[in-house]
């Protein structure tokens, strides 16, 4: 009965957004207030709707319902009750009804917080949103109705695959679709703004605070998906350069850019046309990821098995949604005049070219995930696309980016200049380099090791000394330094922290890729192993029951006496194997220990990493959308309708690039 | 500098870029991409030991052997007519079993191949795409039956 209830409000969700799509763009095209006024209420009877559905099925998860095809195929009575409600979302109808939910949670928020946009705006990005829900919810409808049932009922469901039996997975799908998904709203409001023929700084005041929400939860996402391929998958790597991990990536470097482009449009009415341009580029991206996904057109390992009618029919969705958002902009863009004009050495300057190496990085991305798929269909020839592409293009082209986003936030407005920037980095410069030469010289480090923490603590100290240079820190009196400390807006700490979160990042992805040990051996009971200055005693193995798995438990012993404890388990109900990385971490490094094969006699083949500053990675990340989150805080981006900026404001505020 | 010279250095600007992205894609689309090949592949043409390859197929049954060096093992993969040897130092992944398609990535050096890395990779029978296509080519499978009977489950997913 729940299970129908469900269905109808999913049906009953497209016939509402197909209200939402038609209706307030008729009245905005006829400047009729009344019918503008139609597109919030159906906003939020769209996303009502859908949370009835989600619950429903998230009711037949829960109780295992297994005469809901998609509740057989993908849980298990046994399943303890946190992976029966993820499961939910472990599987591709599940997966797109949390999309659709997602989509018409920011439509609704549209509809509750833009009481400030003006009526015809509003009622556009509304409609727009609602355009999008048509085109998933027919999707879900027609091809992936997670409701359908199975008669008979099997007795009990085929389970979950284990390795996405995991709180970090639980959390990651959510989080990521948080980020893809928001991007639609960025791309609703560029789709109104180029029906309305308009962009100005309000604009972008409005649209920023939208981005930097899915670029927060995008950012939290990826961060969350690379920690659980380094616990999981039980393989010590964090980025593989899979397709998959690359659909989220690139939507990621997308919103980067458009956030700091949109940062210009507000702050100098300047980039409009291009700013609208990222949006677009941005869902764009987001759309190809999930059609890249959920087509099954990549082999990978999140992929879901290929059924060429989802694929066709994501493919359509994508061919309307950039190929009518692309004309639209051809058509209307030449209309939007630049505003102001400003020099090559400027903050202006600075953020365009980190516009056009994020672009030309978010390209390069593309090409890689693409030119297998491409190259099969024309020649029929199988390539692989692997972290030598990526380390080979993506990587110098962020080289000269780290160099811009130290020195960008010193830069003034309009005309910046460059030598008195760098004179204000001489510190940040010297230690950059000093570390580098040291590294490669008295450490015998690569020549890429030393660049990456050379750009690290360059980035680092940019930061710290761009920071100091604000509150005058020594130059004028301590009380007046705190004082200008907590008046700086929270969107400059915001910028702080994020790029601060970046040069963590740095740090511990050349920690792990230059200075990480490894040793792969045969082991039995009582053998010492040396890695990295540590030893570590292997104890034998033992055999332990968990609550849907049995598992082998191999026991290895630090010097220090803590002991780590790696598994092998084995999943009955989906008779699957899945290895359970046992972590020490450290912030110098990691300690990882695999438990393998048994060998001959008493021997077990095991593994142990040593993972050097592996885990400044998620530090960095979570740091960059920590920074996200304080720059959302602003006090400009929550109250209401923009003041007339005066020159002075302006250059008070400063900016939060 | 007026809004004229202003777009035409951004143009300019964002084409030098693009030019340098794509010198640097097309030098490293030649050393980097990673060919696949069926064991009957790697018959049919001799392929360059210096140059990272992958190897596709199903494990033979009763070919996997351990040793004799430290953490090695030594296995056989098929596509129906043709097989190889797979050398491997490390531990296998979860889904490896006898009868499975794998890929291995790796140097084939003197009729054996070298991996540093092997999938097993899962979708709903449990076969990698470019194993099912070699084997299909080999007309040992064909659409809608599991080749060895077994495994026929869905994997999930994200």
């Amino acid at each position: 009965m729940i299970v129908e209830l469900g269905h109808l409000a999913l049906a009953a969700a497209l016939v509402v957004a197909v209200f939402q799509a038609v209706v307030p763009l008729y009245g905005a095209a006829r400047r009729d207030a009344t019918l503008m006024a139609l597109a919030q209420p159906a906003a939020l009877v769209q996303f009502a709707a859908l949370i009835i559905a989600f619950g429903a099925l998230t009711h037949a998860f829960v109780t295992s319902d297994f005469s809901v095809s998609n509740v057989a195929s993908n849980s298990h009575s046994l399943k303890p009750l946190l992976y029966k409600v993820s499961g939910v979302w472990g599987n591709h109808e599940g997966s797109m009804l949390l999309w659709v939910l997602i989509l018409s949670l920011f439509g609704a928020a549209v509809a509750a917080f833009g009481g400030n946009l003006p009526e015809s705006l509003r009622a556009r990005t509304i409609a727009v949103q609602g355009l999008i829900g048509v085109g998933f919810l027919a999707f879900i409808l027609f091809t992936s109705n997670p409701f359908e049932r199975v008669v008979p009922p099997p007795i009990d469901g085929r389970g979950l695959n284990p390795l996405l039996q995991d709180i970090g997975l639980a959390l990651h799908p959510p989080m990521l679709y948080l980020g893809y998904v928001g991007l639609s709203t960025t791309f609703s409001f560029a789709v109104a703004a180029l029906l309305e023929g308009r962009v100005d700084p309000a604009w972008a005041r409005w649209v920023r605070p939208w981005t930097l929400a899915a670029w927060v939860a995008l950012t939290a996402g990826i961060t969350l998906g690379s920690g659980w391929a380094y616990y999981e998958l039980g393989w010590g790597g964090w980025w593989f350069w899979d397709p998959v991990e690359n659909a989220s990536f690139m939507p990621w470097l997308a919103a980067t850019a458009l956030l700091h482009s949109a940062i210009v449009v507000e702050k100098r009415d300047a980039l409009k046309s291009w700013t609208i341009l990222l949006a677009l580029i941005a869902f764009a991206l987001s759309l190809l990821g999930t059609f890249l996904v959920r087509s099954g057109v990549l082999t990978s390992v999140h992929a879901f098995a290929v059924d060429p009618e989802r694929g066709m029919f994501i493919l359509a969705l994508l061919a309307v949604a950039i190929g009518g958002s692309f004309a639209l902009f051809a058509w209307r863009a030449p209309t939007m005049e630049g505003g102001g004009v400003f020099r090559p050495i400027s903050r202006e300057g600075g953020l365009v070219l980190n516009n056009l190496l994020t672009a030309t990085g978010a390209a390069t991305v593309l090409i890689g995930t693409l030119y297998p798929l491409a190259l099969e269909t024309v020649t029929g020839e199988k390539v692989s696309v692997g972290p030598p592409f990526y380390d080979a293009t993506f990587v110098p082209l962020m080289v000269p980016l780290i160099i811009v986003v130290g020195i960008g936030p010193l830069l003034a407005w309009k005309r910046g200049d460059l030598a008195g920037a760098l004179h204000n980095l001489w510190a940040a410069a010297i230690i950059a380099i000093s570390l580098g030469m040291a590294l490669a010289w008295l450490q015998g480090a690569p020549v890429g090791a030393a660049l990456g923490m050379a750009l690290a603590a360059w980035l680092g100290v940019a930061v710290i000394t761009e920071w100091v240079d604000r509150v005058r820190l020594f130059r004028v009196p301590f009380s007046t330094s705190v004082a200008r400390a907590t008046g700086l807006p929270r969107a400059a700490y915001g910028m702080s922290f994020a790029h601060l979160g970046l040069a963590v990042f740095i740090v511990g992805a050349v920690g792990e890729t230059y200075f990480s040990h490894e040793v792969v051996r045969y082991a039995a009971a009582g053998d010492r192993i040396e890695i990295a200055g540590h030893t570590v005693q292997f104890n034998g193995v033992s055999e332990r029951a968990g609550p849907n798995y049995n598992a082998q438990v191999g026991t290895f012993v630090l010097e220090t006496g803590e002991r780590l404890e790696s598994e092998r388990r084995f999943y009955p109900a989906e008779g699957q194997q899945t290895t359970e990385a046992a972590i020490r971490v450290r912030p110098a490094g990691d300690l990882y220990t695999v438990l393998g094969e048994p060998a001959e006699g008493d021997q077990w083949t095991i593994r142990i990493y040593y993972k050097t500053l592996v885990v400044w990675i998620w530090v960095g990340g979570f740091l960059m959308a920590f920074g996200g989150l304080v720059s959302l805080a602003d006090r400009r981006l929550r109250v209401g309708a923009p003041t007339p900026r005066r020159p002075m404001a302006v250059a008070a505020a400063g900016g939060d690039d | 500098m007026t809004r004229k010279n202003q777009r035409i250095a951004m143009i300019v600007g964002g084409l030098a870029f693009l030019g340098v992205a794509a010198g640097l894609v097309l030098t490293a689309f030649e050393d980097s991409v990673v060919f696949f090949f069926s064991p009957t592949d790697l018959q049919a043409k001799p392929v360059d030991p210096e140059r990272r390859i992958r190897v596709g197929g199903l494990v033979e049954t009763g070919s996997v052997e351990r040793g004799p060096a430290d953490a090695e093992i030594r296995f056989k993969v098929t596509d129906g007519n043709t097989s190889v040897t797979i050398r491997y130092v490390g531990i296998l992944p979860d889904l490896f079993r006898e009868g499975q398609g794998i890929v291995a990535q790796g140097r084939l050096q003197d009729a054996m191949f070298q991996a540093d890395e092997v999938l097993a990779k899962h979708d709903e029978t449990y076969m990698p795409k470019e194993v099912a296509d070699a084997l299909k080519k080999q007309g040992h499978w064909k659409d809608g039956e599991a080749p060895y009977g077994d495994g026929a489950k869905s994997g999930g997913g994200s």
